[in-house]
């Protein structure tokens, strides 16, 4: 596989990549494949009928990594793609994928990235996104990506998703349903500056007794940048729910938080939280009085809390 | 090493001028000095006058020769003073260790954040890398906050009430910690409290009443008299009910 330094740092960037990854995986690059490698647990079959790959990963799977990442390197690339992913029962499985856009152009580069979850029963499952821009050029980087779940019995899935730089605008939806006795959790991190729009919208349906879900976001608004946070969750169950939203606001920046819950069950137990505020004065003080600057108690701050 | 002139702090309230410290002035050369004196006397305003999180209204701060008191709470940290807060502040996301790293100035070794802990009697592995958030106690975080001034090992530590939130099955290792600090740190600690022990294991006792100075002197001089004090107050209150 042959990658420039450009590309190198992008894939560096959004999975840790260094060199060939180790596990299967498939690299797409400004909207075409790059490589792809499987193995006897995991296969991916590129998709006939439109963009996308089917990643289907064998029942009883022992523990192992993919890498689905993508990387735009060019101005005016509109990429739209599907990912299925088809896990089966039993199996054990990191999956790490997100986008890396550097625009050196005027125009728009945009990654709009379909993934599909089917989770067998009593798989696990941990998904990391993580979501980066860069470039030198006026031409915005948005990325919309859309996560659907669907959770059979006793399985687990744990996502974490990462948007800490560089992307002009996004537009997150993640959906999910869950059978009895299954568990999803979800990590967000967003951090967003300049005249940055970050819209995120959670919905989660608990259709069976047992079934969990914890939904967690955390960001930080800086500048002029916007930030909406929705998330419900239906408990149509006797089930439990918990969804969270917490915000640093900074400078002339807006956040909005609008988090529901709807117990449709009288053993439904749902918790909603949300909260806004800017960096405490007595934090930033209780790191300057150990040597820090101003500025630089306020990253700690920030850092500590995206971390 | 420090020298307060005059020192002044004043608020508005209600259309009236309310003094919270009124003209102290005073040295501290000694290894282990004791604040003490009654609630809402000013004792913690003094403290936050010396680190700089509250500026005087007149008066002058002199460390180590120099005139301190216009700067900055970071330029003060950074010639050598440190603090330690009555109610110590909670993070999301900095762990303990973060907090004794940044104490410290550089990276240390698990090791040597663990020794700190161990020194105020926390059990090191089960707290390094727990976030300073709500999940901790109010006598965890005053621990921590404790060792994080430790870490800083610098010229004049200054400690607001540690004492308060600590359990009395902790306090007696509190009091050894403040013992051991006096032996190890190169500096001056000034610890404001209301506790004897604390008081008998001092250099000197300045006790603060309604913003000045009331008393000053060794804990053979000064802490018979504190009690007698307290000992007619309790009195004087029962009188009262």
């Amino acid at each position: 596989m042959k990658l420039d330094p450009l590309q190198k740092q992008l894939l560096l960037e959004i999975a840790d990549i260094e060199g060939v990854p180790q596990g299967a995986f498939n690299i797409r690059k400004d909207g075409e494949l790059l490589q792809r490698s499987t193995n006897a647990d995991v296969d991916i079959v590129s998709k006939t009928d439109k963009s996308g790959i089917d990643i289907y990963i064998r029942e009883n799977a022992p523990f192992q990594r993919i890498d689905i990442p993508v990387i735009i390197t060019k101005t005016g690339v509109t990429d739209l793609v599907y990912n299925d992913f088809h896990i089966g029962a039993g199996a054990d499985v990191l999956i790490v994928a997100g986008c890396g856009i550097h625009n050196p152009g005027c125009d728009t580069a945009q990654h709009d990235g379909i993934h599909t979850f089917n989770v067998g029963e009593g798989a696990k499952v941990k998904y990391v996104e993580k979501h980066y821009g860069q470039g030198d050029g006026n031409g915005k980087r948005i990325l919309n990506p859309t996560t659907v779940i669907n959770m059979a019995k006793d399985s687990y899935l744990e996502m974490e998703t990462v948007q800490i730089k560089g992307v002009d605008s996004t537009d997150r939806k993640t959906s999910a349903t869950l059978d009895s006795g299954a568990t999803l959790i979800i990590h967000e991190k967003i951090m967003t500056h300049g005249k940055q729009a970050a819209l995120t919208d959670f919905s989660v349906d608990l259709n069976g007794d047992g079934a969990a879900c914890h939904v967690v976001s955390r960001s930080v608004a800086k500048d002029n940048s916007h930030q909406v946070f929705n998330s419900i969750v239906n408990g149509n169950a006797k089930c439990s729910g918990h969804t969270e939203c917490d915000a640093i606001i900074m400078d002339d920046a807006t956040v909005s938080a609008i988090p529901r819950i709807n117990a449709n069950n009288v053993d439904a137990e749902l918790i909603h939280e949300a909260a806004i505020g800017k960096i405490a004065g007595d934090q930033l003080i209780k790191l300057m009085t150990l040597g820090l600057t101003e500025k630089q108690a306020e990253e700690q701050i920030v850092n500590g809390f995206l971390k | 090493m420090l020298e307060l002139k005059n020192l002044c702090y004043s608020v508005e309230s209600g259309g009236e001028v309310k003094h919270i410290i009124n003209n102290v002035s005073l040295k501290i050369d000694e290894k282990f000095v004791a604040l003490t004196g009654p609630n809402g006397g000013g004792k913690s305003t003094l403290a936050k006058l010396i680190m700089g999180i509250i500026k005087p209204t007149s008066g002058q701060i002199i460390f180590d020769g120099q005139d301190i008191t216009d700067l900055s709470v970071t330029e003060r940290a950074n010639l050598g003073i440190g603090f330690a807060f009555q109610q110590p502040v909670r993070f999301k996301g900095i762990t303990v260790s973060d907090i004794i790293n940044m104490a410290s100035g550089r990276t240390l070794k698990v090791s040597e954040v663990c020794a700190y802990l161990s020194e105020v009697g926390l059990c090191a592995r089960e707290y390094v890398n727990r976030e300073i958030n709500a999940s901790l106690s109010g006598g965890e975080l005053k621990r921590i906050e404790i060792a994080s001034v430790m870490a800083r090992g610098v010229k004049l530590s200054l400690f607001d009430e540690p004492e308060a939130g600590i359990d009395l099955w902790s306090f007696s290792s509190l009091i050894k910690v403040f013992e051991k600090l006096r032996d190890i740190l190169g500096g001056s600690l000034i610890i404001i409290s209301h506790q004897e022990r604390i008081l008998n294991i001092a250099d000197r006792i300045i006790v603060i009443a309604n913003g000045q100075i009331e008393r000053d002197g060794t804990p053979d001089q000064v802490m018979d008299r504190i009690l007698v004090s307290s000992a007619c107050k309790v009195l004087d209150d029962k009188k009262g009910v």
